[in-house]
């Protein structure tokens, strides 16, 4: 009876990783083929975009600040205060800014897309589609999956800026350090593949957002409280995989880079 | 032609053999490994309506949707307009639904847009000029008598006012082949009526081939024994005895197809279940 239950959940997996695998394929060969759902992509990249502007800013912003408050509190035991800058400008720009962004954008939209396309399924609106001669991987997922790419990329760089700049000022307003000093070293430390690495991640982040958040709402069974679950699950999965992601590319990066 | 009698009455045509619209051979679903659908071959002739009836959760919407390759036979071979949709891929169906017009059991109008994006949405794919896509779409919802909810949006709608959308929806592009997935489930009897004799409207006057789903046996008999008339614009008995030729049945039951023949061998079966069914 066990060994059956295991069995049946392993071929569920499976099956899942192999559906997963299928949409994210076919959501991006439909870049290529014709319609081109031109004003479905902006009309996305303004919900995922510019509806995610007021959480990436103010998260961005109080996470350079509390990020120079921890940082400047450990360096002054070393007497070392003045890397500062370097501190919050590295770590917002290489991991903090890129993680924290596609996790609150996956918070807001890939949670928004399950839940979208999950009553869509629901209420049968899907099915129409595809009856009325529609590929909704094409009018629904691709274009999801190319605002959130190109919106992340733009969003992680405004998380970034906004990151240096809010840790900028609890430097100098509350810890009383010398703002030439602070931008200084943060602008002076970063080289290239640190600016590489940061901007590589929201890509990865922002396909694994759409494409799990539509996913899990193309995957909907049981009504309304099949959404709710969907919805869940949609966040979940796409936190977890975010994290993992980061990992894998920093080691990757930092194998080809040295740094 | 419509061939329409002398008091606006469209007369029934005698049947005559005719090309197939819609051929099932041996067809078998499951889902879960349960069978749902077992062994299903029937044909739907051009011109015709095949109303089919079964108990709810036989299978009956399954099978629609097997019509118009939303789903795919575990086993049998499906054939639409003489092509075998059961061995074609999804991105060469979605050119074939063109020709097929679904109404679905609770309208499944797209919530985000107007009526009149939800009736021309197929025709904005097309990329057809605003003008004609309100010239059609008012044409089509003039046909279900909803000219003027043009600009409303399906949640300020009725359920009976849905579903005569949905049928807009479904005929906005001519087409060959309409299905029809309990248009009358859940409406109140006015309603119903309302429905039932647009869908006679399409059959009569249109003569689109139709298969129309339902367990309301009282639709089912209204469709076999009434004619519209085009001239009062309303549905009216045929002569005592006749059944309209062009209409007939099919009854799911336990996933087996126990029943594919006209009006008159339905009322007249011996088989036990049917003659429960229909009692």
């Amino acid at each position: 009876m066990a060994l059956a239950t295991i069995d049946a959940a392993a071929k569920r997996g499976v099956t899942a990783v192999q559906d997963y695998a299928a949409l994210s394929g076919r959501a991006l060969g439909n870049l290529f083929r014709r319609p081109f759902y031109r004003d479905d992509i902006f009309l996305q990249a303004d919900i995922i975009g510019v509806g995610s502007l007021p959480i990436v800013i103010l998260t961005g912003f109080f996470l350079g600040g509390v990020l120079a408050l921890q940082s400047a509190s450990t360096l002054t035991q070393f007497g070392a205060a003045a890397f500062t800058g370097e501190l919050v400008s590295f770590s917002m720009i290489k991991e903090i800014g890129p993680v924290v962004t596609a996790l609150m954008v996956s918070g807001r939209n890939a949670s928004g897309m399950a839940s979208e396309l999950g009553s869509m399924i629901v209420t049968e609106q899907i099915d129409a589609m595809r009856a009325l001669g529609t590929d909704p991987l094409k009018k629904l997922v691709m274009p999801r999956v190319v605002a959130t790419i190109v919106m992340l990329f733009f969003l992680v760089i405004l998380s970034d800026g906004v990151g240096i700049l809010g840790g900028g000022l609890v430097s100098v307003t509350m810890l009383g350090q010398d703002a030439t000093q602070y931008f200084h070293t943060s602008w002076q430390s970063l080289q290239y593949p640190d600016i590489i690495q940061g901007l590589v991640k929201p890509v990865f982040f922002g396909f694994i957002i759409a494409t799990i958040g539509c996913f899990y709402g193309l995957r909907t069974r049981g009504g309304t409280q099949g959404v709710g679950r969907s919805t869940t699950q949609a966040v979940v999965v796409s936190s977890i995989l975010i994290i993992v992601c980061d990992f894998l590319i920093s080691r990757f990066l930092i194998g080809i880079f040295g740094r | 032609m419509t061939s329409v009698a002398t008091n606006g009455a469209t007369a029934p045509q005698p049947k005559a053999p005719r090309e197939p619209v819609v051929v099932f051979e041996n067809v078998s679903i499951g889902f879960e490994r349960k069978s749902v659908l077992e062994n299903i071959s029937f044909q739907l002739g051009s011109g015709e309506m095949r109303i089919l009836l079964g108990p709810a959760g036989v299978g009956k919407s399954v099978l629609l949707k097997l019509c118009n390759g939303l789903l795919r036979p575990d086993s049998g071979r499906i054939f639409v307009f003489g092509k075998e949709i059961s061995a074609m891929r999804e991105q060469d169906l979605f050119e074939l639904r063109g020709s097929i017009g679904t109404v679905f059991q609770e309208g499944a109008l797209f919530d985000s847009l107007t009526v009149r994006d939800n009736v021309g949405y197929r025709l904005l794919e097309e990329h057809i000029s605003d003008e004609e896509i309100t010239r059609r779409v008012t044409e089509a919802l003039r046909f279900v008598e909803m000219e003027h909810t043009l600009d409303k949006f399906p949640s300020e709608l009725s359920g009976g006012m849905r579903r005569r959308v949905a049928i807009a929806r479904a005929i906005v592009t001519n087409p060959s082949l309409i299905l029809y997935d309990s248009p009358t489930g859940g409406l109140d009897p006015i309603t119903s009526t309302t429905i039932i004799q647009l869908v006679m409207k399409q059959r009569d006057v249109s003569h689109t081939s139709s298969l129309v789903v339902t367990h309301r046996l009282q639709d089912a008999f209204v469709l076999a024994s009434h004619r519209f008339n085009r001239t009062t614009n309303e549905m009216e008995l045929l002569p005592p005895h006749q059944t309209d030729p062009n209409t007939s049945f099919l009854m799911l039951h336990q996933g087996h197809l126990v029943f594919d023949g006209t009006t008159a061998e339905l009322i007249h079966s011996s088989d036990p279940f049917i003659r429960e069914y229909i009692s």
